[in-house]
């Protein structure tokens, strides 16, 4: 399996789109921190970004990564390689360059302008978008044998948590809003990987105030260690559930 | 070696592999033939395990191979379109399979390799060439390289010399034939007759995913009476009637002798 991983970095470094990657987020992070006297409006910006940036990089790059290694995957499946672990040492290389990425582009800046718990919930969260978001689009390719389709799919899944989601859950709010929804919203946030990370971070803020009710319920729910610990417990859901989702669909597709 | 009982594959309503039941044994060299979309690839895709069949059971050396892959170690694969990653050169290909190989195989058996082809083919001299920008018959050299490296005990060939020059096809061949001597399985398709003529000694037909005969080539050809495999396997396809393909090779012969005539009378 590392083997395999081995040649996935390989490959990913030979197109240097990863590369890119790194200091675009380097860039942008260190000119928000720059353009912010205070560091903590500077995390407060660099969050609307990762929150939008980091799940649409992880879906497109890694929708485009397995299809352009489909070649890669058909040559390895004629050798004595088994299907699951091809898949998910596949998973582990694409994860880990774009954590990687990630933690140089924004983990480096931050360390350096706003070190802090804050500081270091962004870049969980951050890590933790991405490796959801790479799960969720190695689902969305098994899925589809076309590229346009698979990536069609891609922008679908981002479009539906990153601005959809909002929508639907403020229409929810409106049309009940005479019933006590605090509950529920909780239930409907951890349905929203990227809202998960927004609120968790929030609460790190200190801003929670301005969040009215809700967020006092969330300040009295995820600003606890065991709140933390279950918005953790749901991010690994949302990676687990995905890649385990994309094994077996790759274990019985047809190539 | 390998046992397929009742195997069934579909693709939507369309059914590729239909019940289809064959023993094939070490030592054979098995020619698969049948008609465009007869399901000849998907047949071996499954016993390779890239393709999942609907039904039925896969055996390799007396052990199902249902979702294994252990037992393609002994399996050397030449697909009939062999795709590989555009930006690797052949020698990274060639590395990177062996070294992969390697790790399956642990570490105290060292690789048996044989690379008598890729001297035969002179690959050495293009070891830095990107996939990319080989030819169509360059790639088919890689991938028929690639089948016999690790000497294994099957070797499943899908239309092995399309594509290759004559020079290649026919170190190929020899190749092959070599093979053959030391007892190995071999599974080839192919639509030209005379190369299967010269390789093989048994014939599996298939139509319409159903197996409609497997037979030893001399049996074949005793049977219809005729020579050569390609005659014989064109006269099984249109067995019984008098078929367009004979009612066209008989007018072929016909002007060609005719124009034989022409041209000798000019003389």
């Amino acid at each position: 399996m590392i083997k395999v991983i081995k040649y996935v970095w390989l490959d990913i470094l030979q197109n240097r789109i990863v590369l890119a990657y790194t200091v675009f987020l380097l860039v942008i992070s260190a000119t928000l921190f720059g353009m912010e006297t205070n560091p903590g409006k500077g995390l407060m910006s660099l969050l609307n970004i990762v929150l939008m940036v980091v799940p649409l990089i992880s879906l497109i790059f890694t929708t485009i990564h397995f299809y352009n290694s489909y070649e890669f995957i058909e040559l390895l499946l004629a050798q004595p390689i088994n299907r699951s672990k091809l898949l998910l040492s596949e998973f582990s290389g694409v994860a880990s360059s774009l954590v990687t990425a990630f933690l140089v582009g924004v983990g480096g800046p931050v360390l350096y302008y706003a070190p802090g718990a804050t500081g270091a919930a962004l870049l969980a969260a951050g890590v933790a978008l991405t490796l959801v978001f790479v799960a969720l689009a190695f689902l969305a390719s098994v899925c589809t044998r076309d590229k346009a389709k698979g990536i069609g799919l891609a922008l679908l899944i981002w479009f539906y948590f990153g601005l959809l989601y909002d929508g639907l859950v403020l229409t929810i709010l409106f049309t009940f809003s005479d019933y006590p929804l605090e509950k529920a919203m909780l239930v409907l946030t951890t349905l929203n990987p990227v809202d998960l990370a927004r609120i968790f971070i929030m609460l790190q803020m200190d801003v929670s105030a301005l969040m009215g009710f809700t967020g006092a319920l969330y300040q009295e729910f995820f600003g606890s260690a065991a709140g933390s610990l279950y918005a953790l417990g749901v991010m690994l859901i949302w990676i687990v559930v995905p890649i385990w989702a994309a094994v077996r669909v790759f274990c019985k597709k047809d190539l | 070696m390998i046992t397929v009982t009742n195997l069934q594959k579909s693709y939507g309503r369309l059914k590729v592999l239909d019940n289809l039941s064959v023993q094939l044994n070490a030592g054979q060299a098995v020619s698969l033939i049948g008609p465009n979309g007869s399901g000849k690839t998907t047949f071996i895709k499954s016993i390779l395990g890239m393709v999942m069949p609907d039904g039925g059971e896969i055996s390799f050396l007396g052990e199902p191979i249902h979702n294994g892959w252990q037992y393609r170690q002994q399996i050397g694969y030449m697909p009939q379109i062999g795709r590989y990653p555009d930006t690797m050169k052949i020698r990274q290909v060639f590395d990177m399979i062996k070294d992969l190989r390697q790790s399956t195989q642990g570490k105290n058996s060292l690789l048996q390799l044989d690379e008598e082809l890729i001297e035969a083919f002179e690959l050495s001299k293009l070891y830095d060439k990107t996939m990319r920008s080989l030819s169509g018959g360059t790639r088919q050299k890689v991938s028929a390289c690639l089948a016999f490296l690790f000497n294994p005990k099957v070797l499943i060939m899908d239309e092995p010399t399309a594509g290759l020059d004559p020079l290649a096809a026919e170190l190929l061949k020899a190749k092959i034939l070599r093979e053959k001597a030391k007892g190995k399985l071999i599974l080839i398709t192919s639509h030209v007759m005379s190369d299967l003529d010269e390789l093989t000694t048994a014939v599996m037909y298939l139509q319409d995913g159903q197996l409609q005969f497997f037979t030893d080539v001399d049996r074949l050809k005793a049977d219809t009476g005729e020579e050569k495999l390609g005659r014989a396997i064109a006269r099984v396809m249109s067995r019984g009637k008098l078929s367009a393909y004979e009612r066209l090779s008989e007018s072929f012969a016909v002007t060609n002798t005719h124009s034989i005539v022409q041209s000798s009378n000019q003389k």
